[in-house]
């Protein structure tokens, strides 16, 4: 393969080190996998977990320091330009491997009883290292590939406990909606080829320029379209997200509904702006800005009425996820408004922001699931008391998510309808605006039930499950930190520009 | 760095009192309040403010300022600070916080620490909401302080706790949510001409008429617009009739120390907004809107006296009479004179102090004989002396006696609205409201002949016996402060005047 020489580093690592945060991971995956071959039968719970989390932190640490030092200021193209490292991958494979650690963290403790830890761990970091690739992608093929390691590796772990009728089903479920937007995606793409010649996101915009066959071109952008909105569980493509994340292990009903979809959207991101550039497609009659705009009041409003008649807390939680999709998905919907850098960064810095809190809101799930604790609302009344802690912090997530200033899910959103009105979209905005108020009525009534009502059952607390409990209150701090804190959405603005630059 | 200390000092107090194992809870949590009260004592010996924070040309004490999300077009900064309207509000909360602490003693006997955590977050985001001059950061306490109240009525209320805390929650959440968009539509027609959200930039940048139209509206129309959407928001929170239905339900169903918060400083949010946005930011259009706002206090008034004297409740019949009493407040705003938006102010503060007393006194009486209902109770005054003695005199603070706060309060109000020469026919609305205390008179007197006089009779299977002296010692301070505010209304109506005397100006009012 032919390594093309980028552009001068600021830290000058040779090109390939520039990947390092994602090689880690690969590396971090197979060692688990290593570890666990060696003596199959015992597993060592806290050793796989070190394991992970070691890996992951240390993608995380790199990532960091990567971002800070300025690598990829200028994008750093590598392996003949397939990959691409610019503050944008780093700033997704940020959110990522935090959501991932938060999780190995919490799964700790989830996994105690349960057989094949190893391969639940390998997979896991094995996921995580196709959404940091994901990030990197800068060919469509690439892209294809990543959301195809990481989806695998997720169908897996939704099946995870496969004794549990609910959890195989939901695997099955996820696996056959899967596959079928795996091959619209991937037919799509390979209409793009046809009509531009190219895989690689600049020159598929090159081609674009001069293709004749506008028809084709269309039909492919839209089956990118809907590859997109499966992985983001964007309206209409949103079927199986219930579905997987109720008959998940809650754990991974965090990952997937917070790392996978930010890696989804970073896809999006990257494609539409670089391959699809929005003035060339709009004067072949393509807007695919249209597109978004349906998708993303469809789904701002279909998740959040959804979400409101829900009757299970994680059921609850998938369709608030799907309402979530429905506000990032502005980030794409209000392009070309000249306020481009803002609301591309704002979309950014509410997936980065909703990582924490939402991925805190399911590893409270998770707790309840470890204490034998129901499903539904009713269930949940009254946990307050047997864990106080951990209802503050679940309080502060729900909250949060409901864009109430006390996390930093209301200045995210705050900054995201904000951009939208600065680029002219002000309708897009009132629908998040609406939606938003709806979903504090739903949100408020799980608060409710944890912090008000009588509990109806007592629950065993005899063992602590302090890994967990670390991974909540970890989430609640950075969820509430990031709202004195948010000062960071300049880097995503910084990073947004450079997509655009 | 003081107000940030304040802040930061009950933030920790909260989470050490939550933290605080449940037999130590209530002596750690009234110990820790005691921090914040030192707290506005010490900064009122260095207070030195002149003028109205919003306005050009003042002093604001305890200002600090620093750069937090610099966002296009607006940026977002920590601006706090203090003004003779703040200040008096600040000292309120400080002092009706530990009182209202102590008074939880004898009624909260469950989830002890989380109770008075929340108590603590709560006082947090009152000095947050009264000394914030960033609108951003002003509604970030102003939204933190829903969340412990929500908490304290639907979990240690009464009854019918749940339905009285979802309807608070929803009620001002909506509130909110229109009060956000009206002066995000205020910070559009304003376009480049600000460039954060700083309370007193946005202010004179609209006294400079620098307010456009948006999205096809004229300034004018836009600035209507704006101040019908933020007046809405905090007529709730005062609450103004029709909007008022929330307060009753959630008084009844609080328990005592949340009820003298909730009447005491919370009420006190929405004048107290309405002072700064709508009277001071969008003085014009109140002016052109006087007849409507005051005929929506004077209604007030009269309509909350007449419910007061229609319940059986002692606790309704003080919770009824809160909507009188901010009905005046209205009045004297609306007046843009210095007695009527000084003697509302300094009302604010009275009726703090007052309707947390009373509250207070109800509580004490429950506590000893489990019932509210006038019905139930008379002659209690032999057997609980003290209490009933103080209960009369509140009673006598809240009908507007000379010598205590309430009487300097609203004669400032009445002399204020009189004089008004923004409001027309001002005398006719002032002669109506005053009617007002005729009614209040009569429902307090005809409660106390009732329950508290005559023979002795008791409805319940309770022993009544003398209420414990920790019970006791809060009615004592509040009464010893309702009198020495009475005979000394200097003590803060100086101040109040430095920072009311511009907005007066602004009209060209006397």
């Amino acid at each position: 393969m032919v390594t093309q020489m980028a552009q001068p580093l600021v830290t000058q690592p040779s090109t390939w080190i520039a990947l390092a945060p994602v090689v880690i991971l690969a590396m971090a995956s197979f060692v688990l996998f290593l570890a666990d071959s060696i003596d199959p039968g015992e597993t060592n719970n806290g050793l796989l977990a070190g394991l992970s989390l070691v890996g992951i932190l240390g993608a995380l640490g790199v990532a960091v320091w990567y971002f800070f030092a300025g690598v990829g200021g200028e994008g750093v193209s590598l392996l003949g330009d397939q990959v691409v490292v610019d503050g944008m991958s780093l700033f997704f494979t940020f959110v990522v491997t935090s959501v991932a650690a938060l999780v190995v963290l919490g799964s700790y403790d989830y996994l105690h009883d349960q057989p094949h830890k190893g391969e639940f761990y390998s997979l896991i970091v094995l996921a995580t290292t196709g959404m940091a690739l994901m990030a990197n992608a800068n060919s469509l093929v690439v892209a294809f590939i990543a959301i195809e390691l990481s989806s695998l590796s997720s169908f897996a772990l939704v099946a995870f406990l496969k004794h549990n009728r609910g959890s195989v089903e939901a695997g099955l479920k996820y696996f056959l909606i899967g596959a079928l937007s795996s091959a619209i995606l991937v037919y799509g793409i390979s209409l793009v080829y046809a009509t531009t010649g190219s895989l690689q996101l600049d020159a598929v915009a090159a081609g674009v320029a001069e293709t004749d066959n506008v028809g084709v071109l269309g039909v492919g952008v839209l089956m990118v379209v809907g590859g997109v909105a499966y992985k983001t569980a964007s309206v209409p493509f949103h079927f199986w997200a219930p579905e997987a994340y109720e008959g998940a292990p809650a754990p991974v009903s965090a990952f997937l509904s917070s790392a996978s979809k930010a890696a989804g959207f970073v896809v999006a991101f990257r494609v539409f702006v670089e391959a699809f550039p929005l003035d060339v497609l709009t004067g072949l009659g393509i807007d695919w800005v249209l597109i978004f705009q349906v998708l993303a009041v469809v789904t701002m409003l279909v998740g959040n009425f959804a979400a409101a008649m829900q009757e299970n807390v994680k059921r609850m939680l998938a369709y608030s996820s799907v309402g979530h999709a429905g506000y990032v998905l502005i980030g794409l919907a209000a392009l070309g408004g000249g306020n481009d850098v803002a609301v591309m960064g704002a979309a950014m810095m509410h997936l980065l922001v909703y990582g924490f809190m939402n991925t805190g809101a399911f590893l409270f799930v998770a707790l309840a699931e470890y204490r034998g604790v129901g499903r539904t609302f009713e269930d949940y009344n009254g946990m307050w008391r047997q864990a106080p802690i951990a209802s503050a912090a679940m309080t502060v997530f729900l909250f949060s998510l409901a864009g109430l200033p006390i996390g930093g899910g209301f200045l995210s959103k705050y900054v995201l309808f904000t951009a939208a009105i600065g680029a002219g979209y002000w309708w897009l905005a009132a629908v998040g605006a609406l939606a938003s108020a709806l979903s504090l009525f739903y949100y408020s009534r799980l608060a409710k039930a944890i912090l008000i009502e009588d509990p109806i059952h007592e629950f065993d607390v005899s063992r602590q499950p302090m890994g967990l409990y670390a991974a909540i209150m970890i989430a609640a701090i950075m969820t509430i930190a990031l709202l004195p804190a948010f000062p960071v959405v300049d880097l995503a603005q910084a990073a947004a520009a450079a997509l655009f630059a | 760095m003081l107000i940030e200390t304040l802040i930061a000092v009950t933030f920790v107090a909260a989470l050490v009192v939550f933290l605080t194992p449940e037999a130590y809870a209530p002596q750690v949590a009234f110990a820790l309040s005691l921090l914040p009260l030192a707290g506005s004592l010490f900064m009122w010996t260095g207070f030195d403010a002149s003028g109205n924070a919003l306005l050009e040309g003042s002093t604001v004490a305890f200002e600090s300022q620093a750069q937090w999300i610099a966002l296009d077009p607006y940026a977002i900064n920590w601006y706090v600070g203090l003004d003779g309207v703040s200040f008096p509000l600040l000292v309120l909360t400080t002092v009706l916080v530990p009182l209202a602490i102590m008074s939880a003693w004898t009624p909260i006997t469950e989830r002890i620490s989380q109770f008075y955590g929340l108590v603590l977050f709560m006082e947090a985001s009152l000095i947050g909401v009264f000394t914030a001059l960033d609108f951003f950061v002003w509604f970030v306490f102003w939204e933190a302080v829903l969340i412990p109240m929500y908490l304290l009525i639907g979990v240690w209320g009464g009854p019918r706790r749940k339905y009285a805390a979802i309807k608070f929650f929803v009620y001002t959440n909506v509130a909110s949510l229109v009060m956000f968009i009206g002066f995000i539509a205020l910070l559009f027609g304003l376009g480049d001409s600000v460039t954060s959200f700083g309370m007193p930039e946005i202010t004179q940048a609209i006294h400079a008429g620098e307010l456009g139209g948006f999205a096809g509206l004229s300034g004018d129309t836009l600035a209507l617009a704006a101040f019908i959407a933020i007046f809405f928001g905090f007529a709730v929170k005062v609450p103004i009739f029709p909007v008022h239905t929330w307060l009753p339900d959630a008084h009844v169903e609080a328990p005592t120390p949340v009820s003298v918060l909730l009447a005491g400083v919370l009420l006190k949010m929405g004048t107290y907004a309405l002072l700064r946005f709508n009277f001071t930011m969008l003085y014009d259009v109140a002016a052109t809107l006087a007849v409507p706002i005051a005929a929506l206090g004077v209604f007030s008034v009269i309509y909350g006296a007449m419910l007061a004297l229609a319940q059986q409740d002692l606790k309704r019949i003080v919770a009824y009479s809160s909507i009188s009493s901010m009905g005046y407040v209205i009045l004297g705003l609306v007046a843009f004179t210095v007695y009527g938006i000084g003697g509302a102010t300094f009302q604010m503060v009275a009726h703090g102090l007052i309707s947390g007393l009373m509250f207070m006194a109800v509580g004490v009486i429950y506590n000893a004989t489990h019932t509210r209902m006038v019905g139930d109770i008379s002659g209690i005054a032999d057997r609980m002396p003290i209490t009933v003695g103080i209960l009369i005199a509140a009673a006598f603070g809240y009908m507007g006696l000379p010598l205590m706060a309430g009487f300097a309060g609203e004669f400032m109000i009445f002399l204020g609205a009189f004089q008004s020469t923004v409001l027309p026919s001002a005398p006719i609305f002032t002669a109506i409201a005053m009617f007002g205390i005729v009614i209040v008179a009569g429902y307090l007197l005809f409660a106390m002949q009732r329950t508290l006089f005559g023979e002795f009779r008791l409805e319940t299977d309770y022993e009544v016996t003398r209420a414990p002296l920790h019970d006791i010692v809060p009615l004592f301070v509040l009464i010893g402060l309702i009198i020495l505010l009475g005979v000394d209304p200097d003590i803060f109506f100086t101040m109040i005047q430095d920072a009311v005397d511009p907005i007066v100006e602004l009209g060209g009012g006397a």
